[in-house]
């Protein structure tokens, strides 16, 4: 219901006015209503322009997603690990899954399961191959997105303006119940905050939106460090989970973590979990999901990792010279690990392009900046001096 | 998981970073994840071996 304030254009034209008690009013065009107004605000239902100029209404708040590759797109690792025990694990770029004495799993990226009419190609799949329903102590299971300190600044966090975030997910499991959603904030002291989310139905696509709370107590750094963590716990054992969970911001608590309640994806192999369309954004509003270019998402995540075959010329029997300029500035020196050929490749190996000969070559270990690599020696290494030579490298500047 | 560290040095001598499993170079850069995790090691005492 709304009144109305109507410009004709038939007979001798001029406006109409109907009216209500609504408090709403719509302006109309020739009896089509082109902007309301009500008391939460103006909603603009035909174009809207700005001196003759269209404004945009995708992505107007410009780039909001805090998260990198939220929608599961870029896979420079590769499409599938498997027979994963422990450790951190990094497949689909910037999504760590750490997993330690929890059954055995299978980590992926779907692109066939995804949910529908949302425009996502692709999704973070786990799978549990070897069960563990009995999870001790403090070992636990859990799917990890960290952020750059830097990158976190407006949030104003440790001072009276800190925002608050809202985060958005779309999830699927075939193991319904409460699941925790825990942030982790790394530098420094570290402080924790906890919420409980449901999986509701079976094997179904849920959109699941969580409010995070400002954090007004310790600033982030300003730097290239680990500023914040995003858990999404999958299974933990009973000493991570034995206090309240913490659900305001507190000094990090380890006993109070994960919700007592926590689903426990262990144990079964029938269990997986599939997840995309992650956004966390400023303010306590969700938005649709940001669909970023995937060039633009890709450089994003080459700031923490990339890889490719690169070709150099040998000075001497121990020096390599490359030219090579990282295809953007990384966050740190990067690790550096190389094999020839790219696929079923040995470890450290270099082709020679004129011999074919395949020496080994491990580099020193300052060979690299965060623009590039320049030389190196190997004190140890067979090269032939002039020679041109190929491998195939990574370097990880994870967090 | 390390399990084996080595010191890498340039010409001079001068440690220039460390290879884990002797296939990870890792810069002498601490904001590198890979350089920390070779701190804790060390701290656990062990010690990198010299190539």
């Amino acid at each position: 219901m709304a009144s109305t304030i109507n410009a004709k254009t038939t007979g001798t034209g001029g406006i109409e006015y109907t009216g209500d008690a609504s408090g709403n009013v719509a302006i109309q065009s020739d009896g089509t209503t082109v902007l309301n107004a009500t008391a939460s605000g103006v909603e603009v239902t035909g174009t809207l322009q700005n001196n003759n100029v269209q404004v945009a209404t995708q992505n107007v708040l410009g780039v909001r997603n805090l998260i990198i590759n939220g929608d599961m797109r870029i896979a420079q690792r590769g499409t599938s690990q498997t027979g994963l025990v422990s450790g951190n694990n990094f497949l689909i770029d910037r999504w760590l899954f750490n997993l330690d004495t929890t059954g055995t799993w299978t980590y992926e990226q779907d692109t066939t399961d995804v949910p529908t009419g949302q425009g996502f190609v692709s999704s973070l799949k786990l799978s549990c191959t070897t069960a563990n329903a009995s999870i001790t102590g403090t070992k636990w299971m859990n799917l990890q997105h960290r952020f750059e300190a830097q990158f976190l600044q407006h949030l104003k966090w440790g001072t009276a303006s800190a925002e608050s975030l809202t985060l958005t997910f779309w999830v699927k499991s075939n193991k319904t119940g409460t699941y925790t959603l825990s942030i982790y904030k790394s530098e420094g002291t570290a402080y924790g905050i906890s919420k409980e989310y449901t999986i509701d139905t079976a094997d179904t696509w849920e959109k699941k939106t969580i409010s995070i709370d400002a954090h007004t107590i310790d600033v982030i750094a300003n730097d290239n460090g680990d500023g914040m963590r995003i858990y999404w716990v999958l299974d933990s054992g009973p000493d991570r989970k034995s206090s309240t969970l913490q659900t305001s911001w507190g000094v990090y608590d380890s006993t109070a973590f994960i919700s007592p309640s926590q689903a426990t994806l262990a144990d079964s192999t029938s269990n997986y979990l599939n997840i995309t369309g992650v956004q966390l954004e400023v303010g306590d509003t969700a938005t649709p999901f940001e669909h970023r270019p995937y060039d633009m998402e890709l450089q994003r995540c080459q700031r923490y990792y990339h890889q490719g075959m690169y070709a150099f010329m040998s000075s001497s029997a121990t020096t390599l010279i490359y030219n090579l300029q990282f295809p953007v500035t990384m966050r740190t020196t990067p690790t550096e690990t190389h094999r020839y050929p790219e696929t079923g490749g040995v470890t450290n190996d270099v082709y020679n392009i004129a011999t074919a000969a395949t020496p080994t070559f491990v580099p020193d270990g300052s060979f690299a900046d965060i623009n590039g690599i320049k030389f190196a020696y190997d004190f140890d290494a067979g090269l032939t001096a002039d020679d041109g030579y190929q491998t195939y490298f990574t370097f990880d500047a994870e967090l | 998981m390390i399990e084996t560290v080595k010191n890498m040095k340039d010409a001079n001598g001068t440690l220039t970073g460390y290879l884990i499993n002797g296939t990870m170079s890792v810069p002498l850069d601490e904001s590198n994840t890979d350089y920390q995790a070779v701190q804790e090691w060390v701290a656990e005492g062990n010690t990198p071996a010299d190539e």
